[in-house]
């Protein structure tokens, strides 16, 4: 019993030719506009948070034993999960999950050096003060340090609405491990 | 060739950013800051939204950063059946 879709190649390969340039066109143009507003929401959702939790147990399982301190493993492993729940899209996230594969010497090395070049401000403001916080909020959010001002504010919409949700999360699940856990089987039964 | 001129540089226009953007962006930003929610815009400059917006994120880490050293703790106390029971419990809520 062939499928439907086998019968008639040809018509179906101009047919899905067709639909998808279409398809391809308007998702382009709305896209854009779409793919903000629900990114926004995204983080909102319960869903959302339910997945992330799910998937940081997994993690936090999986890298029981690393070097560093505990604390700092959940921490690293928290928001590598959070990142990867972006799929790409950001480039705060993928600034976190590319931020992994190297050592953090580069950082180290700009804040030893910041002390020693600043400037007092009570002299002649080199930098206005927008600017200067414009620049704090740059350290902040993740790889972006060399983006435009309106591109930083939309990764910075986005980095807030995620961390929020992450809290969230993570917020639940102490408190659902911080509880006792024997009431669980009397209530299902 | 020179009605291809009509385009702007886009490198050079990137770095200059018009007050009416920085106002949109920056009222939109206000709106996310519970601090500011409050507030009018009209009186809130965008100065005190950015700074408002650093705090916020650096609060943030550091309720991330409380909450990874207490998961930490537990999940180093708990055993793997409490942990599933967590799990499910957290997910239901």
């Amino acid at each position: 019993m062939a499928s439907y879709s086998i019968s008639n190649p040809e018509t179906n390969a101009n047919r899905s030719h067709e639909s998808k340039r279409k398809k391809r066109r308007k998702i382009e143009g709305e896209n854009h506009a779409e793919a903000v507003t629900t990114e926004k929401n995204r983080w909102k959702t319960a869903t959302e948070q339910q997945i992330y939790s799910t998937k940081l147990i997994e993690a936090l399982r999986q890298s029981r034993r690393t070097s560093s301190s505990p604390a700092t493993a959940v921490r690293e492993t928290a928001d590598r999960v959070l990142a990867a729940a972006a799929r790409g899209k950001t480039r705060w996230s993928r600034a976190i999950l590319t931020s992994r594969l190297r050592p953090q010497l580069g950082h180290k090395k700009v804040k030893a050096t910041g002390g020693v070049r600043w400037k007092k401000p009570a002299e002649k403001k080199r930098e206005p003060v927008l600017q200067r916080k414009l620049r704090v909020l740059r350290r902040l959010v993740p790889g972006c340090r060399k983006i435009s001002f309106p591109n930083l504010l939309e990764e910075a919409t986005d980095y807030i609405a995620a961390l929020e949700m992450q809290i969230r999360a993570m917020a639940t699940l102490a408190e659902s491990l911080s509880g006792p856990s024997v009431r669980l089987g009397s209530d299902l039964s | 060739m020179s009605s291809r001129r009509s385009r702007s540089r886009p490198s050079g226009e990137v770095s200059r950013i018009t007050e009416d953007q920085i106002a949109d962006l920056v009222s939109k930003l206000q709106q996310l800051i519970p601090e500011l929610r409050s507030r009018r815009s009209d009186k809130v400059s965008a100065s005190t939204v950015l700074q408002e917006t650093c705090n916020y994120i650096k609060n943030l880490h550091r309720e991330v950063d409380d909450l990874s050293d207490r998961l930490s703790e537990l999940l180093a106390s708990t055993d793997t059946d409490s942990a599933q029971a967590a799990i499910i419990r957290s997910l239901l809520m």
